[in-house]
């Protein structure tokens, strides 16, 4: 590919198919389904969704300017995002100037084969990891193991998650899915040497993944990690954390490996000063995060002698030349979307199938990746799990309008797919709408319908051409007669009556409402 | 040219065919949330102490002369008998303590500073509104593996490096410096969202404030 920007701008590529974790293996009215008969997912869910959104709303509620400092964020964002050319070649020009080394990658391919390959260097097979959305989507651990290295999670729910063979279920908290007496057998059944009179109690839980994890960090010479900003003006990176575990591996290895999306970043170092109020009370509700590392290349006898920087696209600049859906590169991880939205809070985050799960997975997957890199793609399936309530958007700190993008991908997906069938029954509702005495006459076939309802009133699979409907839903049968009918009937008239008595009684006067 | 060239300019080449299929407009950014605030003195130390507090951080204050006597209180109550300190910290400080005192080098290997009880610094400013402190690898703070190996980390804040809110204290650093924003001892809440105090980094932190510094 040629480097001239002249002529005629083609359009970029989605992520390629078949690398890293940005599709599931099930459309997600299906995944839904599954999830949604795992009655200890819902309970952890419900309770943990509840305790973040009622912490998140007192610590926004304590800043007087939290709306000025939403629109400063989305405004900042678009600024980045605007510039992001030049933004990006000031980063590598200071993170060069400062002793590290900037790396590009188009792909999730070429992101684990450069990371390998910057490991191999090393001479090291293992590395420590700090949680990274990046590199979860790319799958850089699966790749790391194929080349005979072992990646080591260190922050304690990737830990578990990384022990029992799962994979992450919310941005956050990725293990929230998992209550303290699985965790306990996780870490019984899988760390060498750990007490076996370990209790499910979370203090002593911690205390031996602790215990596990400080070999690591004192032994593993490489650390591989993620970012949360990257400042153009000053080459500065930036991780944000609670448990120590960043700084450990960002600290104590010779040699750190980050990788970070382009869309993470910012113009000036001064511009943190509206992140790093709105990231923490977003996502965990406090006033801060208990630890920020923010470092530019390398510092003599301090920290890393040797600073690599992988620069990301896989996907985002095909997301960024979507005059709408560029606006999901916003996102800064904070995952409030989820922790108030009713569809996440039911099925959880593995009915996404993708590393972004929620309603910022659900439009910024289909941008990363596509809705039809693949036979019957799931991802084509998520702009439709949402009910559009709203609430993400009241919950987002740099302010994404995720409904209007979820319906503008609805749109996007209608026009492709054309679905012939639906399009074709709405056609008919409409005719028959449009005609009282036909209307009646359907509303009489309809009382039919309840042949085809179970005992409990509902139908559970409807015929096609609407099957796309009942896959997802339940229909209540149509009732015994219809309002009409009732309406017509003595039993109708007499309620109408009373109805119009009580009226009266309840009447007031209208200058004392 | 080499591949990883081709991989700059492809991505590159894609970043500007992106805005050149949907430009964005130029964009103003509103910075009319709170910045430049101050609060008298007693006031920033109540809102400092509270928030602190909250993290579950002890809170000390004294004057500049009363620093040697608190910290050898502070670290008589920590019960330590090894105290790492950085090479550039005041060595008046730790004058009344009399337990061993153990001054950073580079050379150290990161391993050995676990058989430190507790690290003495300075620091190089303070958030009162979300109760956070800024370390910068000053020499009077030292490398960034020094405060958090060991198990309790004392620092010491001037009452007037603490600025109010978070546009205040940045203001302060140094960008190009290795930066730690510390708020409260390291925590967890990764288990049933139970917070547990201590997962990797020091499990204890004392601040102790300099009112008249």
């Amino acid at each position: 590919m040629s480097s001239t920007f002249l002529g005629m701008p083609a359009r970029p590529p989605r992520s390629p198919y078949g690398e890293g974790h940005l599709r599931g293996d099930q459309a997600f009215p299906q995944a839904a389904a599954r999830e949604l008969g795992n009655r200890q997912l819902r309970d952890n869910l419900h309770k943990a969704t509840r305790t973040i959104r009622a912490k998140r709303l007192a610590v926004t509620a304590e800043l007087p300017d939290w709306e000025e400092l939403r629109s400063a964020g989305a405004a900042l964002k678009n600024e980045a995002m605007s510039r992001l050319p030049e933004l990006l070649e000031q980063l590598e020009a200071k993170v060069t100037e400062a002793g590290g080394t900037v790396h590009w990658a188009r792909d999730a391919a070429e992101a684990n084969a450069l990371v390998a390959e910057l490991v191999a260097a090393t001479g090291s097979r293992e590395v420590i990891k700090v949680k990274s959305m990046a590199t979860q989507e790319i799958g850089l651990n699966e790749y790391l193991e194929s080349q005979g290295v072992t990646a080591h999670e260190t922050d304690l729910a990737e830990l578990i998650v990384q022990l029992a063979d799962d994979r992450p279920s919310h941005i956050l908290v990725p293990a929230i899915h998992r209550n303290r007496e699985e965790i306990r057998r996780i870490f019984l059944e899988r760390i060498p040497g750990v007490d076996p009179d370990l209790t499910s109690v979370p203090a002593e839980l911690a205390a031996a993944a602790r215990a596990y994890l400080r070999e690591k960090f004192m032994t593993v010479p490489v650390a591989v990690s993620g970012a949360n900003f990257g400042i153009a003006e000053t080459g500065t990176l930036s991780v944000v954390e609670s448990e120590g575990n960043g700084r450990m591996c960002l600290t104590l290895p010779k040699t750190l490996i980050t990788v970070m999306g382009i869309e993470k970043v910012l113009p000036r170092y001064a511009d943190l000063e509206v992140f790093l109020q709105l990231l923490p009370r977003s996502s965990t509700g406090e006033r801060m995060n208990p630890y920020t590392t923010l470092w530019t290349g390398v510092t003599p006898g301090d920290g890393p002698q040797e600073f690599h920087l992988v620069l990301l696209d896989n996907g985002r600049t095909a997301a960024l030349a979507d005059a709408v859906g560029r606006e999901a590169l916003n996102c800064i991880r904070c995952s409030a979307c989820l922790n108030v939205c009713p569809v996440y809070e039911r099925v959880g985050g593995h009915a996404y199938g993708s590393t972004y799960p929620g309603p910022i997975g659900a439009v910024l997957t289909p941008q990363l990746a596509g809705t039809h890199a693949a036979k019957d793609d799931p991802n084509a399936s998520l702009p439709y799990a949402s009910t559009l309530c709203g609430a993400c958007y009241d919950a987002c700190p740099v302010k994404i309008d995720i409904p209007s993008l979820l319906v503008e991908l609805r749109h996007q997906t209608t026009e492709r797919t054309g679905r012939g069938a639906e399009q074709l029954a709405m056609k008919a509702v409409a005719a028959v709408m449009g005609r009282p005495k036909l209307y009646r006459a359907a509303q009489k076939a309809a009382a039919i319908g309840r042949i085809a309802a179970g005992r409990d009133g509902t139908i559970s699979r409807l015929p096609p051409p609407l099957s796309g409907w009942s896959e997802s839903r339940d229909t209540p049968a149509p009732p015994r007669r219809t309002f009409r009918d009732w309406y017509a009937s003595e039993e109708g008239r007499r309620a109408l009556a009373a109805a119009a008595e009580h009226q009266d009684l309840d009447e007031t006067p209208e200058g004392e409402r | 040219m080499t591949t990883r060239d081709t991989a700059r300019d492809t991505v590159l080449g894609r970043v500007h065919d992106a805005l050149g299929l949907a430009p964005r407009s130029p964009v103003a950014v509103p910075r009319d949330y709170r910045r430049g605030r101050t609060l008298p003195d007693d006031e920033r130390l109540g809102l400092f102490t509270d928030r602190l507090v909250d993290y579950q951080a002890q809170v000390h204050t004294c004057t500049s002369a009363e620093t040697p006597a608190t910290l050898a209180s502070v670290l008589t109550r920590l019960s330590a008998s090894r105290v790492g300190f950085p090479a550039g910290l005041d060595p008046a400080w730790l004058v009344d303590w009399h337990g061993e005192a153990v001054e950073d080098r580079a050379d150290v290997p990161a391993p050995d500073l676990s058989a430190l009880d507790a690290v003495v610094t300075a620091s190089a400013a303070g958030c009162a509104e979300t109760g956070t402190i800024f370390l910068d690898g000053s020499a009077d703070q030292g490398r960034r593996a020094l405060t958090l190996v060991p198990d309790a980390h004392v620092c010491v804040v001037d009452l007037s490096q603490v600025a109010v809110g978070v546009p205040e204290a940045l203001a302060r650093l140094v960008p190009e410096r290795p930066t730690t924003l510390i708020s409260g001892p390291s925590a967890t809440s990764d288990i049933e969202l139970e917070r547990v105090e201590g997962v990797h980094g020091p499990r204890t932190l004392i601040v102790v404030v300099r009112t008249d510094a």
